[in-house]
């Protein structure tokens, strides 16, 4: 009986979604008629005449805005990236720590993910550019001896050169998605048996050892599909960059658009591009489930 | 030194609720097997586990192997206790997803830092010993309950305690079970184990125990020897307990 009735449901909403998906196609149509422009892609070959502020591969505003638009993708490829490892590293220690045996640490970590979770997003990047790393002396200051240096030029890591906005970006979106990571790492670890924390202290075995060889293999399974969720998350969150000035994907496809006119081609592209991206981290995070899930799961 | 557990009216209050251990005192010597019985809710699980720190007790003073554990529980004693003191758990708590070589290794390799040739070997030994040779390369859910009981004993042996805890080892076995686990107890009590065993076996205590403990609501009802609480306890609670446990 349930079966027959999630039946006429699907029916139900197939028709809904076929009914949504004709009528943007006739406006569409309706428009692309109106306009008289008709669907083209000419625009892409020309040059695109707006500068970018950073850029991996070499840019001219003579270049066309298929390079443009490529070269924006890799920005925002580089910071998506970035964020990824960054907000992973600060939510497996967050949400560790919100587990840590320490109370201070145990503190300290629910402020972080209560804080951050508070706030919307945009504010905190704006909080980053504007406050954080506009307001640095232009003095470049080291906090952890040569390796890392910071000023209101952005971050320095090594005598690589990362942008204020880059860093603005980098820094914001690795917060805030780090406080979501953290609270699914928690999760994770809660899914494991107090059994098994009472067995390894049992053994004499410290809590980061523990930690790392016990309980967080056996809460993988289920922290890696919700941190799948978080990166793809992290890769949308990543067109508010356009609010501090990055040329990521999204901000370029909209100097483009506003320029040519082109919306409706402009933004199939950043649709197909998106995919890609979305495509790309799937990707990723099926071969670590491969590769991690696969042995932990032989309980 | 040959007191493995002092214990001085030591006292646990889990959050507002009525006292799971209340001015217990306890002495145990080494290579003395004392069980530990008692109707459930006594209070014997919170007891043993306070010997080796995995629950705090709020009062009192405890000395396990030689080296104090007080109140306020200081992460670096626990541990020095830990690594001498083994402890096996009602539901085995083997780690699921290492091998049962794994399993026996981890501790001695990480805690230890006994080189993992050594600590293999050895493992080969304890499992030999518990009488499943054959089982090094599988996976703890690939075993019956009994004979993961007998990798988590010896997984705590593997690191060469003075003493182990036992916590009802045998009570989430199937019956044909048992009696494989309890015959590895015995042995390891006859080769000088010091031992505390929680355990309603009757058949074991009688035979394996130098004295038992019986506890009510948290105290400390009787503490004799075996032979003695078998046939002559002195509390009414004690036996009454014995009868309900014959029929
Ligand atoms: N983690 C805990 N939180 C709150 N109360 C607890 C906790 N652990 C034990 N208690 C309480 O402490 C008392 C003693 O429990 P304990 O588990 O030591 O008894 P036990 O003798 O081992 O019983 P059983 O034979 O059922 O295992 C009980 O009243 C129990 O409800
Ligand atoms: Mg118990």
């Amino acid at each position: 009986m349930k079966r027959k009735r999630l039946r006429w449901l699907e029916i139900v909403l197939a028709g809904l979604v076929l009914t949504l998906v004709g009528i943007l196609v006739n406006n569409l149509a309706v428009n692309l008629i109106r306009t008289e422009l008709g669907l083209s892609f000419k625009w892409l070959w020309q040059p695109a005449g707006f500068a970018l502020s950073e850029h991996t591969l070499p840019y001219q505003p003579g270049d066309s805005t298929a390079w443009a638009l490529l070269v924006s993708w890799l920005n925002s490829l580089r910071v998506i990236a970035c964020s990824i490892v960054l907000a992973t590293v600060l939510g497996v220690g967050a949400g560790a720590a919100r587990r840590s045996l320490n109370p201070l640490l145990r503190q300290l970590a629910g402020l972080y993910v209560g804080l951050i979770r508070q706030i919307p997003l945009l504010l905190q990047l704006l909080f980053w550019y504007f406050v954080a790393f506009l307001g640095l002396p232009s003095e470049p200051m080291a906090p952890v001896g040569t390796l890392v240096s910071l000023s209101n030029q952005g971050i320095a890591i090594l005598g690589l050169n990362l942008s204020v906005e880059f860093s603005a970006v980098l820094v914001g979106l690795s917060v805030f998605t780090g406080a979501a990571i953290a609270e699914v790492v928690r999760g994770g670890l809660d899914s494991v048996p107090k059994g098994q924390w009472e067995a390894f202290r049992s053994l004499g075995i410290g809590e980061t050892l523990g930690m790392r060889k016990v309980v967080l293999p056996q809460a993988l399974p289920a922290i890696l599909p919700a941190l799948s969720s978080q990166y793809l998350n992290l890769a949308k969150n990543s067109t508010l960059a356009i609010a501090v000035g990055f040329a990521d994907l999204y901000a370029v496809s909209d100097t483009a658009i506003t320029q040519t006119g082109r919306a409706i081609e402009g933004f199939l592209i950043l649709l197909l591009s998106f995919l890609a991206l979305n495509l790309l981290i799937n990707g990723g995070m099926q071969v670590l489930n491969r590769i991690v899930v696969r042995p932990a799961q032989r309980t | 030194m040959t007191i493995a557990v002092r214990a001085e009216s030591i006292t646990k209050t889990f959050n507002g609720s009525q006292k799971a251990l209340d001015q217990v005192n306890l002495s145990v010597n080494h290579g003395e097997v004392l069980v530990v019985m008692g109707p459930s809710g006594s209070g014997k699980s919170t007891l043993i586990r306070t010997f080796n720190g995995l629950e705090a007790i709020d009062a009192g003073q405890l000395e396990i192997v030689g080296i104090p554990l007080d109140t306020d529980q200081d992460e670096r004693q626990i541990r020095r206790i830990r690594r001498r003191v083994g402890m096996v758990f009602q539901q085995f708590n083997l780690f699921p997803h290492l091998s049962i070589l794994d399993n026996i290794t981890l501790a001695p390799i990480r805690v230890r830092k006994i080189n993992k040739a050594n600590a293999e070997e050895r493992a080969h030994g304890l499992l030999a010993q518990m009488g499943i040779a054959d089982q090094a390369l599988k996976y703890p859910s690939e075993l019956s309950g009994g004979q993961q009981q007998r990798v988590a004993i010896a997984r705590a042996l593997a690191m060469d305690p003075e003493l182990m805890l036992f916590d009802e080892p045998t009570s989430a076995l199937d019956p044909e079970r048992v009696k494989e686990v309890l015959d590895a107890m015995r042995r390891l009590a006859a080769d000088g184990m010091t031992m505390i065993v929680v355990t309603h076996e009757l058949g074991f205590a009688r035979e394996v125990a130098d004295r038992v403990l019986f506890m009510d609501a948290g105290r400390v009802v009787e503490l004799t020897d075996s032979s003695t609480f078998f046939t002559q306890a002195k509390e009414e609670r004690s036996r009454r307990f014995l009868n309900q446990m014959a029929h």
